[in-house]
């Protein structure tokens, strides 16, 4: 059968596979909408937080960015897997004892004032907002790529499936739909990074392979990648360019920001017990790992693949004639562009003038089938893969979008007597209109989109994650402190990443930056200011009252889960 | 509010707990990974230099052990001092 043939056929599949979810996951209640009715088994949650985690970005960019950046990659490799381990240990078994439905909940109860819900609602829809038009995207460049059908039509069926199974289905169905989608992202990434791995180094897992020996006998494979990167001009494979003061902040900021996203957090709002989101925030982690430690692994192969399959074995050019055909494959694509300087015929890549290549990233992951000469179903499964990234991580935004409308503004704060038929009715029309606007940004992409991903991390990093983390650990933490502490942070992160990114961006070089830390890390600041401005405006102004000092109390003890929403009524 | 006579002592055994486990986090991390890598880069292991190999597989893994080794512990914690759920 031809690739195209085995896309249909396999994204098919997978999508009745989804719509069938869909239709046995129909919920009734509030409750089941926002958080699955609080009934998730603890793996199963792990996966659906590993598929609502990993974003077309992670499943089809991030191999290919590392394979550029060599060790830099590892502020992306560490900063997404970190931020587990402060929500394991720091927020989600509180939050889950805490027993509601969404992150502004727990800010507007703890801090018992509807200014801090306010803020939180505005800071979540932006997030998810920033993040939803990505994946959008992400799903038309997949149909685009795949299937020959333009951008807009791809974009127009991922907004009808996400809105079949999201207005449907809510939490509920998102959830269930999560876990298959993971099983098809992560078989789709392991397939071909198993075959290359065992191509060039003989391992069978990519992770050993990534610290072998090549099988033609040349040495350890990141010995010849260094080798290869410094002879044409890069900094060496496993050295980087970054400093180290970047790298930490920005590592530090994408892993705080991490914990303090709002999709992620509502997911350990599902499982029926405090010991379960401690449980499953390790299962989640260990299925992003499978992804994440094989990511880096794809990269290095990949790119020792394609030096070689350009510059020839010998290192002077291969003949243009004599390419493989992934390379013209992927010419007609314009991912790949090769311009003859010197006439030769030969194709040269190299850091400096002697270059002839244009390389996108994004080959690195969509072109590892063809390159390891797998059969066409593999190409198909990549495909399938792209779009189950892509959708859940949108499903499980549109979500908290969604919530914050319904939940948190208008039942909490607009129009508190309505019934719970009608906030359920208002959370389907919220997520209905949720993801139209997330379609419409996936069709005409405001050109900052890839600007505003520091954005969702730094703005996550410098408001949640502190005043959450004070609300559990600090009694004393109080309304001002808190109302302080996210202003603060929010407008100095906001700020300086304005400045560099859309204001000045000619200045946006190491020599400019506060401290040599990059838009990208500033977030690790933002949230220094918030801790450091909480902590001091709540100490000289009146401690809480003793009821929230009570609810604080009943959320760090397992014991008595939902009796903690009475205390904080009385 | 339920009686637990001995929610303080969790919550300090928990602290104690955690703040183990977050050195451990940042060393493997920050440490190993990033503010030391270029000294630990002299040291081989397998194919890998020591300080990349933090970076982009070492440290992944022991976060995902950290995580399980804290559910392990607090689990046996709250039945130690009976204030476990159900």
């Amino acid at each position: 059968m031809s690739v195209q043939g085995w896309t249909y056929l396999i994204v098919g599949l997978s999508f009745s596979l989804y719509i069938g979810i869909a239709v046995w996951a129909r919920v009734s209640s509030t409750k089941e909408f926002y958080v699955a009715g609080g009934g998730v088994h603890p793996i199963a949650n792990g996966m659906a937080t590993a598929a609502d985690w990993m974003s077309a970005a992670s499943f089809i960019s991030m191999a290919g960015l590392i394979s550029f950046m060599g060790y830099d990659g590892a502020v992306y490799l560490m900063g997404w897997t970190g931020g587990y381990v402060l929500l394991a240990l720091l927020l989600a078994p509180y939050l889950r004892k805490f027993g509601k439905f969404t992150v502004p909940d727990f800010i507007g109860d703890r801090y018992y004032s509807d200014s801090a819900r306010l803020v939180a609602v505005v800071c979540a829809i932006f997030v998810s907002f920033t993040y939803v038009a990505g994946q959008m995207r992400g799903v038309g460049i997949v149909f685009s790529r795949f299937l020959e059908v333009d951008i807009t039509t791809g974009v127009i069926i991922g907004m009808a499936l996400v809105f079949f199974y999201a207005v449907l289905g809510g939490m509920k169905g998102i959830t269930y739909t999560q876990v298959a989608q993971y099983c098809v992202l992560i078989f789709a990434y392991m397939v071909p990074a198993i075959f290359i791995s065992i191509m060039l180094t003989g391992h069978a897992v990519p992770q050993f392979g990534f610290g072998g020996s090549l099988s033609d006998g040349s040495g350890y494979l990141l010995d010849k990648l260094d080798g290869l990167n410094t002879a044409l001009g890069f900094d060496a494979y496993t050295s980087g360019s970054k400093s180290t003061a970047d790298v930490f902040a920005i590592t530090l900021a994408l892993m705080v920001g991490t914990a303090g996203l709002p999709h992620v957090i509502v997911r350990f709002f599902t499982v029926p017990k405090v010991r379960d989101a401690r449980k499953s925030a390790g299962w989640a982690l260990l299925f992003i790992a499978i992804l994440y430690t094989t990511a880096p692994a794809v990269a290095s192969f990949a790119r020792v693949n394609m030096i070689s399959t350009i510059n020839g074995v010998e290192g002077q050019g291969t003949l243009r004639a004599e390419a493989p055909g992934w390379i013209s494959n992927w010419e007609k694509t314009g991912l790949i562009k090769w311009e003859d300087k010197n006439g030769d015929g030969r194709m040269f890549y190299a850091k400096d003038d002697r270059n002839e290549m244009t390389i996108d990233r994004d080959i690195m992951v969509l072109a590892n089938p063809e390159i390891a000469k797998l059969p066409n179903w593999v190409i198909g499964l990549i495909a399938a893969g792209g779009l189950a990234a892509a959708l859940s991580t949108a499903a499980g935004l549109l979500l908290v979008i969604s919530a914050s409308i319904s939940h948190d503004l208008l039942k909490k704060v607009v129009m508190p007597n309505i019934t719970e038929r009608q906030e359920l009715l208002y959370a389907r029309l919220a997520a209905g209109v949720a993801v139209c606007i997330a379609g419409l940004l996936g069709i005409y992409p405001p050109g900052f989109v890839a600007q505003v991903v520091a954005f969702a991390f730094g703005l996550a990093a410098a408001s949640f994650f502190p005043v959450i983390v004070l609300g559990i650990f600090n009694k004393r933490t109080n309304t001002a402190g808190a109302i302080a502490g996210m202003a603060a942070g929010l407008v100095f992160t906001a700020g300086y990443i304005i400045y560099f990114k859309f204001m000045a961006p000619e200045l946006n070089v190491p020599a400019n930056w506060w401290f040599g830390i990059s838009p990208e890390g500033i977030g690790s600041v933002g949230m220094l200011i918030n801790f450091v401005l909480a902590w001091t405006v709540s100490r000289v102004t009146a401690p809480p009252p003793e009821h929230i000092q009570h609810l604080v109390e009943n959320i760090r003890v397992p014991r008595g889960a939902g009796s903690a929403v009475h205390i904080a009524q009385h | 509010m339920p009686m637990l006579p001995r929610a303080a002592e969790y919550w300090r055994a928990n602290l104690k707990l955690m703040a183990g486990l977050l050195a451990i986090w940042f060393v493997v991390s920050f440490g190993a990974g990033i503010l030391f890598a270029d000294t630990l880069n002299s040291i081989r292991f397998f194919g890998f230099k020591l300080g990349f190999f933090f970076a982009q597989q070492g440290s992944i893994y022991v976060f995902v052990a950290l995580i399980f080794y804290y559910a392990w512990r607090m689990n046996r914690l709250e039945r130690e001092l009976d204030v476990h759920e159900d």
